[in-house]
């Protein structure tokens, strides 16, 4: 961090900020074993089951690993467009 | 078995009948010092009068006794004493600075099978009759080699630098050693250059702490002293002044349950230094 970003603020993150970050980041997939390919697929199989009952956005839908307060969390958004008779639009998480 | 940040002396795993500890010395990652780490280890505890035995479990690519200076005294190894050419006591090289500080080199010209994890189960069980302290010196990596160190030892140390390669093999390491039912690994952070962290430029204490949370033992600076003492083959705990050997004397205090605070880290290059150096060039 030079001394014009520290006396005038910036923008930027310092590099232990971004260091620390990516870390976390990739540690939450190391830990819970499970490549982007088998995410990929979580979110096919999760499809497959909602849509049975009801319709569901897989177009803005999104499947990611985050970490919570000690623990690792799936966080799953899944607009859904209505039940399977057709009737609302409403996003539910 | 965290139990905060006073470590006990003997950390939970096995208590019963045996005086000694085997500690395993690890990193995942080659090159953050897991072998220097050992060898000062080794003197600081022997400073204090301990009985230490050293293991390079690094078949193939031995280097704990380049570190401890002890190259020249090499007839037997570790191999030697699991094939029976050898007894224990034969292949243990004394080393004559300290009173009871010992080293059982690695094979050279072998590799990683040539030893099995229940050979050094015994080996360990065989020493600790006789030591308070086996420091298995593991090489980098997580198969046979890594396996073999781990398989004697009674508590886990993970040596890392604040360097997000280093934290990441870090932490699967750490899983690897609650699978391997070693409990939970205590931390040393080394490496620490207090001026890039004060920057911003380096994880601080705290950071690698919060990802990979676990008890941390020390840590350790980045000392050029290490280097020089290196070269020398006389570890920096043997020198009273290098800051880098306080930070491992430090470390074995607290292993042998007294409660050190963590050292407070000079910056060597901060503006006066700077400045300083401009005029001696």
């Amino acid at each position: 961090m030079s001394i014009w970003d520290r006396l005038f603020g910036s923008r930027n993150q310092t590099s232990s900020a971004v260091a620390k970050e990516r870390l976390q980041l990739v540690l939450v997939h190391d830990r819970v074993k499970l490549s982007p390919e088998l995410i990929e697929q979580l979110k096919t199989e999760i499809i497959a089951v909602i849509s049975k009952h009801v319709q569901i956005d897989e177009q803005n839908m999104e499947i990611e690993f985050t970490n919570g307060k000690g623990f690792q969390k799936l966080r799953a958004d899944i607009p859904i467009l209505g039940s399977r008779d057709g009737a609302t639009t409403r996003r539910v998480r | 078995m965290s139990n905060g940040s006073a470590p006990a002396p003997t950390n939970g795993a096995k208590p019963a009948t045996v005086n000694g500890r085997v500690i395993t010395i690890t990193s995942g990652k080659g090159g953050v010092g897991k072998t220097t780490t050992t060898a000062n280890i080794g003197v600081a505890l022997a400073l204090q009068g301990k009985r230490v035995c050293c293991i390079d479990a690094d078949i193939g690519l031995r280097n704990l006794d380049v570190v401890m200076g002890l190259e020249n005294r090499i007839v037997y190894d570790i191999v030697d004493i699991v094939e029976g050419r050898a007894r224990l006591r034969q292949a243990m090289i004394k080393d004559k600075r300290l009173p009871e500080l010992y080293l059982i080199p690695a094979a050279q010209t072998r590799d990683k099978s040539a030893v099995s994890p229940e050979q050094m189960q015994s080996l360990c069980a065989d020493l600790k009759k006789d030591m308070d302290f086996v420091l298995v010196d593991s090489p980098a990596g997580i198969e046979q080699g890594f396996k073999n160190a781990i398989a004697g030892a009674d508590e886990v140390l993970i040596v890392t630098t604040p360097e997000v390669s280093a934290v990441r093999d870090a932490d699967r390491i750490i899983g690897l050693c609650e699978a391997a039912e070693k409990g939970v690994p205590r931390l040393i952070i080394n490496r620490i250059r207090p001026s890039m962290v004060r920057r911003g430029d380096m994880l601080s204490v705290e950071d690698v702490l919060e990802i990979l949370a676990i008890d941390l033992v020390g840590i350790v600076p980045d000392d050029e002293a290490i280097i020089v003492t290196t070269n020398r083959g006389a570890p920096a705990a043997m020198d009273a002044h290098s800051q880098a050997g306080q930070a491992y004397r430090n470390i074995a205090a607290r292993l042998t349950g007294h409660e050190v605070p963590l050292m407070v880290l000079k910056e060597n290059d901060g503006f006066f230094q700077r400045i300083g150096r401009l005029f001696k060039q």
